[in-house]
């Protein structure tokens, strides 16, 4: 049904967005303590790059992510999307969470239009968001509300409700790690088929190394909290990727030793 | 009772139209046994004379025999009759409870004065009421509707608007809710002696009293409803670009309606006692004036006329509010049926 519904075009401005990450620092307030969570971190990825950043739980992957979808602020360094410094939220950088976060009382087309409508754009592009449903293979679900949905269709959702703004970035903070690996394996690809297809810049969280070198052109690795950006590697490799392939594995034997789980292998 | 359980109504429901006349019989049952539990009614009106003097004794005998008569009707031809012989059968156990009931009410009151008279009125007298004393109870009754709806919709507007505000502003929140921890608790009744005279009528101080009623668990309900909306979903709204207004109207009190909507059912509670007390007190119409009305002249029959008046009202009050939030939250998986 989803191969089906990829091969039908629909004609999007395919542009990704540069990012410049530049210096960043930031920290929280827990019970008056300073508790630094980025350290001096400076990335720069290029228009419709897809990198993935992988670190150890807790490393503030995911406070890098807030920043650069413009939720929270820097303490300190600038974060610039196309040279335009990134001030807050707006819909050319679109996020999805680990929680696919539908709103309830919403219906499935409802919350794929929510961004649009928010924008007060939906009138003129009730189309899109159809299509947007049928490239996510929810054609039959238009009508049902999230408690009716399973784990991986709510997740589908939640990237048709990304998608539906045309992001020039998206973000994406660990959306499949709650998948069973069979649904999560076949979303990998579907996530790959879409980027390749409209040509948007992807930020990828994940603590998965294997689904890092499956997806990404680059693999950003982070060290523990403060994170430091520890090492950047190229994943030159076509897609589709196969995940037995001596080239990843050795590379993912690489990345396990720089997260210090050498022993493992 | 046991004999005309549920069980026996769920296996019978499936029969096929006019099978053998023992199936049919067997289908009939629990009508049956409801026919002659309002036959048994009927009976005791003519028993022997009544204690008291009381016009409606033999229309309360015919409408019993007539009810008997269509139920057993009813259930001799409940194949044939669809949905409404089902409905029948379903219902056949409260009837044969409810037939009972009036039979031994009717023997315990007006036969026997097993109960001491007046303070227990028979159910021809009850009758009596509602057929002699219609207009009366009708006009109180829309009254008490009015005066309910009136207080009760100003009463749960003030308090969604006032909750979603200290819900979602903390410099409204600052001053409001001191103000609101300091009234709120009040018993609205406490009021009563004060709003009286402070008010132009009876009317808009009981309209007043019966709002402060509803809005302060509709305000409180609404308030933690909006404060405790999960903050994911308003990061997923902002970077979708929305706008403050958007997460007001479209996050924050679509996901509080659940809670506003155990507001408005408490605020419906407690705004019933408020109307009672107050029509009890100063409104000179309403159900509540009815009852007092009635005590004054020592006629218990109007006085339990009306409670059962007021009762059909509260719990059809209740039933529509219901009715809204299984329309509204139909998103919301297992909602409690009242």
């Amino acid at each position: 049904m989803v191969t089906s519904a990829l091969s039908q075009p629909i004609a999007y401005p395919a542009v990704g967005a540069s990012l410049d990450i530049a210096h960043v620092s930031h920290a929280f307030e827990v019970d008056g303590a300073e508790l630094p969570v980025l350290d001096d971190v400076s990335l720069i990825v290029e228009p419709s790059e897809f990198v993935a950043l992988l670190g150890p739980s807790g490393c503030g992957k995911s406070t890098l992510l807030r920043l650069i979808a413009g939720l929270d602020a820097p303490r300190s360094g600038i974060l610039r999307e196309d040279e335009a410094r990134i001030k807050g939220p707006h819909p050319s950088r679109v996020v999805v969470f680990q929680d696919p976060t539908l709103f309830p009382w919403r219906s499935v087309w409802d919350n794929v239009a929510l961004g649009l409508e928010a924008q007060g754009i939906l009138k003129s592009r009730r189309q899109r968001v159809d299509d947007v449903i049928d490239l996510v293979g929810l054609t039959g679900f238009r009508n049902a509300y999230p408690h009716q949905l399973s784990g991986g269709m709510a997740q589908r959702v939640a990237l048709a409700r990304a998608l539906v703004n045309d992001p020039k970035v998206l973000v994406l903070d660990e959306p499949l790690g709650k998948l069973d690996s069979l649904t999560r394996i076949a979303m990998q690809a579907e996530l790959v088929a879409l980027w390749q297809r409209k040509g948007f810049t992807t930020l990828l969280v994940t603590h998965d190394v294997e689904e890092a070198l499956v997806l990404a052109n680059r693999v950003v690795v982070l060290s523990d909290r403060p994170a430091r950006i520890k090492a950047d590697i190229a994943v030159e490799r076509p897609y589709p990727r196969h995940r037995g392939d001596p080239y990843l594995a050795d590379l993912r034997r690489q990345i396990l030793g720089l997260l210090g789980l050498d022993a493992t292998w | 009772m046991s004999t005309f359980s549920l069980s026996d109504v769920a296996a019978t429901d499936h029969l096929p139209r006019g099978g053998g006349l023992a199936d049919k019989l067997r289908i009939a049952r629990p009508g049956a046994a409801a026919a002659l539990a309002w036959a048994a009614f009927g009976a005791a009106c003519l028993v022997r004379e009544d204690v008291g003097d009381w016009s409606r004794t033999n229309d309360v005998a015919i409408a019993a025999f007539v009810i008997a008569g269509v139920v057993l009707s009813g259930a001799l031809a409940a194949g044939h009759l669809g949905r409404a012989g089902a409905g029948l059968r379903k219902r056949s156990p409260w009837l044969v409870a409810l037939g009972l009931f009036l039979t031994v009410w009717e023997l315990a009151t007006a036969k026997f004065a097993w109960l001491p008279l007046p303070f227990f009125p028979p159910p021809q007298a009850i009758i009596e009421v509602y057929t002699d004393d219609l207009p009366k109870l009708a006009d109180s009754a829309w009254a008490s509707v009015k005066l309910q709806l009136g207080g009760y919709l100003i009463g749960a507007a003030l308090g969604f608007i006032t909750g979603v505000s200290i819900g979602w502003s903390t410099r409204i929140g600052y001053w409001v809710h001191p103000v609101l921890r300091f009234i709120g608790p009040l018993p609205a009744t406490a009021w009563l002696p004060i709003a009286f005279f402070t008010f132009p009528s009876s009317w808009s101080a009981s309209t007043f009293l019966i709002a402060l009623a509803t809005g302060f668990p509709v305000t409180v309900l609404t308030w933690s409803g909006v404060a405790s909306v999960s903050n994911a979903y308003y990061d997923v709204a902002r970077t979708l670009g929305a706008r403050p207004s958007f997460l007001v109207l479209k996050v924050a009190i679509p996901a509080a309606l659940p809670h506003v909507f155990v507001g408005l059912f408490m605020g419906l509670g407690s705004s019933f006692a408020v109307l009672v007390v107050a029509e009890m007190i100063g409104v000179k119409a309403g159900l509540g004036w009815y009852l007092q009305w009635a005590q004054g002249w020592a006629a218990y029959a109007n006085m339990y006329a009306a409670l059962l008046v007021m009762s059909l009202l509260c719990s059809g009050a209740i039933t529509l509010l219901f009715k809204l939030r299984d329309r509204v939250l139909i998103w919301q998986k297992g909602v409690v049926k009242w």
